[in-house]
Order: structure tokens, then sequence, then C-alpha cells
């Protein structure tokens, strides 16, 4: 059942070929067995998943069942659960049982879908291999030495080895593709503002968006078709109609124009992803594309725009993480400084604390305008350079990241060389545009991810784009060994 | 851009993060690091570019001012780390 689509899963349980229980209890049972050794999930909420399961059972009995309902999935713990455990990775929220649902996580509770657990990920969203999680780190399945990237990293290493059939991610400079890429699966981050982010605990609120980890195009649309949308919860959501983004999946690429950045293939790309990218884009020509050289010229300002721009929304968010209403308390504070100093030092991981002393710095008197307002001005160039793009090419293609997966504990004592790690998804973010990763090769045993960056707004394009090199290739299909088959 | 140990204790001050004496050190290089990262921000030329907060340029959206809520209380003070009789208690502040 575990290598199945949504589209077969669906269809299996509206034949009565095994119920949502069973389904989900397949999937709970294969958690079991081999999450010991990813550490992909935080939590796992078994009595939650099958009582939704039997609720879901009476609903594909009836006929009332929509499209999804009854298929298990997992959220990324950054999405608060009412009633569940959502820690986003942190000891400062170790403790904190969310009070109400995100509002993706309503939309997909809704859609009948059974929640099997909250998966591991970097603390608050920042890092690019996992490593930064008071739970530990999570494994790749490719290679359990490796790191699966990160921030998603929980999400897509319980995708890639089946242990859930989609789960959530979200994508603040890469913690999407980067470990869709990194673990071969499809991974999307659409428009900045089209899925909410009422409920999904802020890390830098210009850049956050949600998105899907799935095995292939197909189920990243179907879930993105229930998860996005305008909610009036979320002040930067965006009132753009949403669509059915399974509706232009079989349109064929004749014509279509793929733009190829310069900056995007230079001497920091591995030749041996560089290689699978290659052959690629020969198969997007196979398939009717033209190939137009583009440039991005201010793609190199994406590392110092980012890194100053997220860590200042960082450090202005994670204030309200004080010790006082919920979250992490010190023990005996002498007084409320003591309170907030100790309880924020003890609550808080290295990372997360380096950007909020960085954010703190950029936004200080004297240096906001030397930091953050220089950096904001950095921001639109770099999305000016995507909009002239845009006038000539349909699509953006790149590499996702410089490296396949590399080994767990090879740069965590660096944080600039893990920073340098996300150069090609950065301004991707930094302009608000949707992208995606899917699995195009492998080098070495480990899986190369695509990069495919669309317009505003142009989510069904990029899921039609990837959907064709997935009708005509089978990477998508690959699984990791050891995950019983 | 180097940061000396003493602007490192005024940021962590600022942040209201307690930082051990014995870390002060490893935490002045992390972040002069990260700092020295930006330099190629200071040779890019900015002039006449319009900061951008939001990738849409979108503007704060308006709503009447009515209760939309129900008020979740007792559900929001079961997870504070201390509370009575429906208020968050903190250290004394005044004395």
């Amino acid at each position: 059942m575990h290598n199945k689509s949504l589209t077969e899963l669906a269809a299996d349980l509206r034949a009565g070929a095994y119920t949502s229980v069973e389904l989900t209890q397949h999937f709970l049972d294969r958690i079991k067995e081999y999450d010991v050794s990813l550490n992909s999930f935080i939590t796992v909420t078994p009595e939650l998943a099958l009582a939704a399961a039997a609720e879901a059972d009476v609903q594909i009995a009836a006929g009332t069942a929509g499209p999804l309902t009854g298929i298990p999935m997992a959220h990324k713990d950054i999405f608060c659960t009412d009633g569940v455990k959502t820690s986003c990775a942190s000891k400062m929220l170790d403790n904190f049982i969310a009070p109400y649902d995100a509002t993706v996580v309503e939309k997909l509770k809704l859609a009948g879908m059974p929640i099997l657990g909250k998966t591991n990920m970097d603390e608050f969203a920042m890092g690019s291999s996992n490593e930064n999680s008071f739970y530990g780190p999570v494994k790749n399945p490719w290679d359990t030495t490796r790191v699966p990237g990160g921030s998603s990293g929980g999400s897509a290493a319980a995708v890639a080895a089946r242990l859930v059939p989609v789960a959530t991610g979200t994508d603040t400079g890469g913690s999407i593709r980067q470990p869709a890429s990194l673990t071969g699966i499809t991974g999307i981050k659409p428009t900045y503002g089209r899925v909410s982010r009422f409920g999904m605990i802020a890390y830098a609120s210009s850049l956050d968006q949600g998105g899907v980890f799935g095995r292939d195009a197909v189920d990243c649309a179907l879930l993105l078709s229930v998860m996005s949308g305008f909610d009036e919860k979320d002040s930067t959501s965006s009132e753009v109609a949403t669509e059915d983004y399974t509706a232009n999946l079989d349109k064929p690429l004749q014509g279509l124009r793929i733009g190829l950045p310069a900056q995007y293939f230079d001497d920091g790309l591995d030749t041996g992803v560089a290689a699978s990218i290659r052959s690629a884009l020969d198969q997007y020509k196979a398939l009717g594309a033209e190939l137009i050289d583009i440039t991005l010229p201010n793609t190199k300002l994406a590392i110092p725009s980012y890194y100053v721009i997220a860590p200042a929304e960082c450090s202005a968010n994670l204030s309200r993480l004080d010790g006082v209403r919920y979250g992490h308390r010190c023990k005996d504070p002498v007084d409320l400084e003591d309170m907030y100093k100790r309880s924020r030092a003890e609550g808080f991981g290295s990372e997360v604390k380096r950007r909020i002393m960085v954010g703190t710095y950029a936004l200080s008197a004297g240096y906001y305008d030397a930091y953050y307002l220089k950096a904001q001005k950095l921001r639109r160039m770099i999305k000016d350079d995507f909009v002239a793009a845009f006038a000539d090419v349909d699509v953006i293609m790149g590499p996702v990241s410089p490296t396949t997966a590399f080994k767990i504990g090879e740069k965590s004592d660096d944080p600039v060389s893990m920073y340098l790690q996300d150069i090609y998804t950065l301004a991707i973010n930094l302009a608000g545009l949707p992208a995606m990763s899917i699995p195009v090769g492998a080098s070495d045993g480990l899986p190369v991810g695509l990069q495919l960056i669309g317009n505003y707004f142009e989510e069904s394009h990029l899921l039609n784009i990837a959907h064709q090199f997935q009708q005509a290739t089978d990477w998508h299909k690959q699984t990791p060994d050891g995950f019983g088959g | 851009m180097s940061l000396t140990a003493s602007d490192v204790k005024k940021i962590s001050h600022l942040a209201r993060l307690a930082i051990d004496e014995a870390d002060i050190e490893k935490y002045t290089q992390d972040l002069s690091n990260i700092l020295d990262t930006f330099a190629d921000m200071n040779e890019a030329n900015v002039e006449g570019v319009e900061p951008m907060a939001n990738p849409q340029d979108s503007t704060q959206r308006l709503r009447e001012d009515v209760v939309t809520e129900v008020n979740g209380r007792d559900k929001f003070q079961a997870i504070a780390p201390n509370t009575e009789a429906g208020l968050y208690l903190v250290p004394k502040v005044l004395e």
C-alpha cells in the first residue's frame, strides 16, 4: 500500500480493497518499525489518526467522501495542531500543547485526512540539515549517516521512506526544496501568500510559506489544491483565486521556454549534481522545450539579504517566547529580566540564538540602515532580476543544492558554510516566487533534485512541467533500500 | 566586520538572552563570521532602489472591528507556566 499514489489509494479505499483504518494502521506500523533509524517524527498520534480514519470509513461508505478522505498524512511540527504537542523542535515549546489548529491543519482535517503525527525539523525552521533539533537529527533514508536536508527534514525523510504518503512542510529559504532534493522526492513551495500562515509558527514572516512533500507532482497537486487559498486570519494571505492544481497536469510542453541562469551553474556546483541536472534538461528538450541562457545578476546578494532579513524578522517573532504565557520558564527566577533571559537561554538552541542575535544587531540603533534597510533594497533588486527574466522565459531551472546530502556533523560547527548551502534557493523566497524540487538523478547513490522556478501564482504550470517529466522518467519511483520495499 | 566581546554582551542583553561568560568568545567569533558574509552588501549600488518588505508589495488589509473569536482563556492558561485567578503570574516587578 505504501508505494501507491494518492489517486491509487483513494480508488482502493472507494473500491473497498482496504479501509482507511487498515491503511492508517499500515503506516503507523511502518513508522513504529522504521522510524527508529530515521527519527523523522517528534510525535506520533495513533489514537487521533485511527479515530479520524474510522470517521473517514463512515464517509466513504456513505458516499460523502472527498478525493483525499481516509488517506493519512503528517504535519511538520511547526503547524499548530489542536490538543497535540507542537514543539517546532525546540525545548522552548517542548511542553506546548497547541490550543487551536493552523488553517492548513484545519483544511486537511476537513478533507478527511487522518494525521499520523508531527515531523521533526530544524528548531524553529532554522537550518539546512535538520541537525538543529532538540529531539536529535533526522537521518537520510538513502544513507543514514547523512542529513536529509532542512529545515523540513522529518517530513522529507518520512515521505522518502514511505512512512507517510504525503506531508506538509514550510519553506523560508529552501526548507521544502532542499530536503526534497536530498531525499529524492517531490516538493513544492508555492507563491508567498498562497497558503495561509495562520497557526504556522513564524520564523521570518515575509518569507515563510507552507507547502507539500509527495512522491510525485500529482500527489503534491492534490494536497496543494486543498491547502491553498485566501485566509482572512493571515494578513498577508493572497486574495488571488485558487485553482484545481491537477487540471493542467497533462498539457504537453512543446515550445516551453526554460531559462537557465548562468549564476546557478557556477564553480560551486558539484560535478555529479551538474551532470544529473544537464541530463534532466536534455530530457526536457526531448519533450519539446527550448533552453535559453539567462542571467540573474544579483544572485550572490541573496545570501547577505536573506541572512539579514530572516534573522531580523526572527528576532522580532521569537521575542514573544519569554516564559510568561506558554513555553519554557526557568526555575526560580529572581526577577522579570532574569526570567526572560534564562528562560530564553535554556529554551533556545545555539543556531536559534545566533540568528536572534544577528537580527537584534541588524535592527539595533545605528545599524538599521546599513543592514536591514539595505537588505530590503537588495531584495527588490533580486526580485527585479526574476521579473526581467520572466519576460523571456516560462520557467527557470537549475540545481536546488550545490551538493547531494552531506554527512551528519560535516558542517554543523560552521554556520557560514551551512548558509552557503542555500545559494540556489534563498533568492526565490526573497522574491516570493513559487518553486519545486523534483528528483532527476543520482550521484554516488544519492538523489539529485532539479529546481523549477515559476512566475507568481503559476503553481499549476510548475506542477504540469514537473508531471510531464515524471511521465517520461522514473526517478520519482525509486525508493531507498531498508524500508520494506 | 568584527564584533567585540562587549558588543556581544550588549546584543545578548537587547535580545534578552543569558549567555555564559565562557561562551562569549565563541559567539563573538561566530557572529563576526556571519557579519563578514554581509560584506558583499556594501559594494552593491542601491541608489534609488525602494526597500521591499513584501514580495507582492501588498499593504495591510483592514477589517471591521468586530469580535470574531470566542473567549479561550481557560484553554490558553492551561498551558501557561504559572497562573492564578485568570491572571498570568510573573516575578515581582515592583517591591
